[in-house]
């Protein structure tokens, strides 16, 4: 342990890397379910679907190719979730969704390893991104920067959305309460429909901006999947608030525990959900209604 | 399919074929899903080269029958029992997680099935836990670290880092490297045992290596966190400051070439590089290329010999299963890795580790050994068994 300032500063922006990370990765599922009830098991898959997009595509046509293209193409794959499977899932009970969508990570787990196969596939980032930082006396990865900024501006466009725009209006209002938002002559299956692909498009970024970090290997759907699942439980569900609290909490709980209680790093965040589930079971910040 | 196999073999019954040779039915007990399934392809790849190279030297003729263990340990012991059993293979090959390992342990112990491990590190299986009817052809995870500690103190290092996931294997590198880097001389600064397959962010162990004041960071990390690790390694600069080194698995040629440049420089220790001069590698590396268009790793030279040691087995007429357990006390010959032997008081492999470094090439990144050093046998660890019957 040490008391330099710098070391702090460097931990203080690991942790909100790892937070904005796990944000983009959340938010699509705590929406999605703030407006459907419906639980996306398969999210963390599409996350890696993301990944495996970038790194095909970064390889044909260069990394932003493959940061802007793999989350349309990752929404591409929801469209026709939503269709195939999704939509005929609404009416049939929260039971039925976490098993059918449970399923569909270990199909979408098995056709990744069937494409792309079981080697952990490469993405190089940019020269303009590769480098370090100089600022307040320390070195921080300019990528990692471009993280930290890509989730905030994320939060802020959605908070600006939901918050001052007419078809925020009509998700909160659907959110609130679907009947009388249809009874309103909003169309809710339409919204419900958009949002479901934005989610996507959302998981697909989280997975294009993670594969130049860490490995793009078939299991990292998988091994992304409880972080966010513990992310939206904390922050409570359904909410854009929840969503950034918890992955805040998370990425610090993580980061700062890894640092001062090493052997309890791994317990740590699985402590702090029970102690949420307990005092506050609907999570910190909950949608209302 | 069933049917047609069962008419097949009703009719070689019916016309008496001549008993020609020996038949071995070989039990390849690999991940073919799961977190090692591109392990246990590779395994399988070098397995089935090391049948069409040597088997036809031997009078015998191997079946092969293949089960993929999910890398799940109740699945793993299912798959065994049936090949025990139902297939009544006489020798089964495979294994690339240590916790299938200690699942099957038992069952072919008791059931006296002669198992070659071809991947499976844990000190224990050829330690406390061994058995006359299981030998390693592999490594184990002290083995590949332990020369570290003394080679790296010859180089100047004094202050190291350690990190490694926490689970067994990582525990048993780091601990095996740390004891002669210690006795040697050197010291030990800090250690972290970063949650197994739970850590996306290596961030926060690497600020604090940083800040620790030591010379080098040695490290164990293996397939996915082995990638994720050496880029974040690198994305943080430490590399120029404060040198890398490690267990050889972390820089794989597997998956080197998903590491990129952020590997070049990294210098590590391992049984099999596949830039190893000798004719034996040469051949290996060619036939391997022609096969699957990849150059082998480690993984792969590691079913090559599997398949070469049950060769030599049968070579010295053993046809059963006991007799193949005893004989593969006994095998040794020179392979890409150079001589190897079994080590007949704990049955693990005796083999040289290399030291490498990882470098930029001509077509991707390759290996620079550094050194070649001396094989050593494994403590006994408490392992207590009868020695193998000489032929």
């Amino acid at each position: 342990m040490t008391t330099d300032l710098g070391f702090w500063t460097l931990q203080t922006l690991n942790a909100l890397q790892l937070s904005m990370l796990l944000f983009l990765l959340s938010v699509g599922l705590t929406v999605i379910f703030g407006l459907m009830h419906f639980v996306n098991l398969a999210h963390g898959a599409l996350y890696a679907l993301g990944a495996y997009f970038a790194a095909s595509l970064a390889a044909v046509g260069g990394y932003w190719m493959g940061f802007f293209l793999a989350p349309v193409a990752v929404a591409g794959v929801g469209v026709l979730l939503y269709s195939g499977l999704i939509q005929r899932m609404r009416k049939s009970g929260p039971m039925a969704q976490v098993l059918v969508t449970f399923g569909l990570i270990f199909v979408l787990l098995d056709l990744t390893r069937i494409v792309w196969g079981d080697l952990a596939q490469a993405i190089e980032l940019p020269a303009l991104l590769d480098g370090r930082l100089a600022f307040l006396g320390i070195e921080y990865p300019i990528y990692r920067l471009l993280i930290i900024a890509l989730g905030a501006a994320i939060f802020a466009a959605l908070s600006l959305v939901l918050s001052r725009t007419q078809i925020g209006a009509m998700i909160r209002a659907g959110v609130d309460n679907d009947a009388m938002a249809a009874c309103m002559g909003i169309n809710v299956e339409r919204l419900f429909f958009i949002v479901f692909c934005v989610g996507c498009a959302l998981a697909g970024l989280a997975g294009a901006v993670a594969a130049p970090l860490l490995s793009v290997t078939p299991d990292m759907g998988l091994q992304i999947l409880i972080p966010t699942l513990i992310v939206i439980v904390i922050g409570g569900l359904g909410s854009l608030r929840g969503a950034i609290a918890g992955s805040l909490i998370y990425g610090f709980v993580q980061t700062f525990g890894a640092v001062m209680a090493p052997q309890l790093a791994s317990v740590l965040i699985y402590a702090l959900l029970a102690a949420v589930l307990v005092i506050k079971p609907v999570g910190l910040f909950p949608a209302k209604g | 399919m069933k049917r047609t196999i069962m008419a097949a073999l009703g009719l070689a019954t019916g016309f008496g074929m001549p008993a020609a040779a020996e038949d071995i039915k070989v039990g390849l007990l690999l991940p073919f899903s799961g977190v090692y399934a591109a392990l246990g392809n590779e395994i399988e790849a070098g397995f089935t080269l090391g049948l069409e190279k040597f088997g036809a030297e031997g009078n015998a003729t191997f079946e092969v029958v293949s089960e993929d263990t999910e890398v799940k340990p109740p699945v793993a012991l299912g798959k065994a029992k049936k090949l025990i059993l139902q297939d009544e293979a006489d020798v089964i090959v495979g294994i690339v997680s240590s916790g299938v390992l200690g699942a099957v342990r038992d069952v072919v112990h008791s059931a006296g099935v002669p198992l070659i491990v071809a991947n499976a590190g844990n000190d224990e299986a050829t330690g406390e836990a061994c058995s006359p009817f299981i030998t390693r052809m592999s490594f184990s995870n002290g083995q590949v670290n332990r020369p570290m500690g003394k080679w790296m103190y010859d180089q100047g290092i004094r202050k190291v880092y350690t990190l490694a996931p926490d689970y067994a294997a990582g525990h048993q590198m780091i601990d095996a490297f740390a004891t002669t880097f210690t006795a040697a001389g050197g010291e030990i600064v800090g250690q972290d045992f970063t949650p197994f397959q739970k850590t996306q962010d290596f961030g926060p162990y690497l600020t604090q290596a940083k800040s620790s004041g030591a010379d080098a960071v040695y490290v164990f990390y293996a397939g996915g966190e082995a990638i994720s690790f050496v880029k974040q390694y690198d994305s943080f600069g430490l590399k120029s400051e404060l040198p890398l080194y490690g267990s050889g698995f972390l820089t794989s040629p597997l998956y080197v070439n998903a590491e990129g440049p952020a590997a070049e420089g990294v210098i590590t220790a391992l049984h099999y590089v596949p830039t190893i001069e000798s004719a034996a590698n040469a051949e290996f590396v060619a036939a391997f290329k022609a096969k699957t268009d990849r150059i082998p790793s480690e993984f792969a030279v590691q079913g090559y010999d599997a398949a070469r040691a049950l060769v030599e087995a049968t070579k010295t007429g053993a046809n059963d299963r006991a007799s193949l357990a005893n004989a593969l006390r006994l095998v040794s010959f020179e392979g890409p890795r150079g001589q190897l032997s079994i080590d007949p008081a704990t049955n693990n492999i005796v083999q040289p580790i290399y030291v490498y470094e990882t470098v930029a090439g001509a077509d991707g990144l390759t290996q620079k050994v550094l050194a070649q050093l001396p094989a050593e046998a494994d403590p006994v660890n408490g392992c207590k068994m009868e020695p193998p019957v000489a032929n």
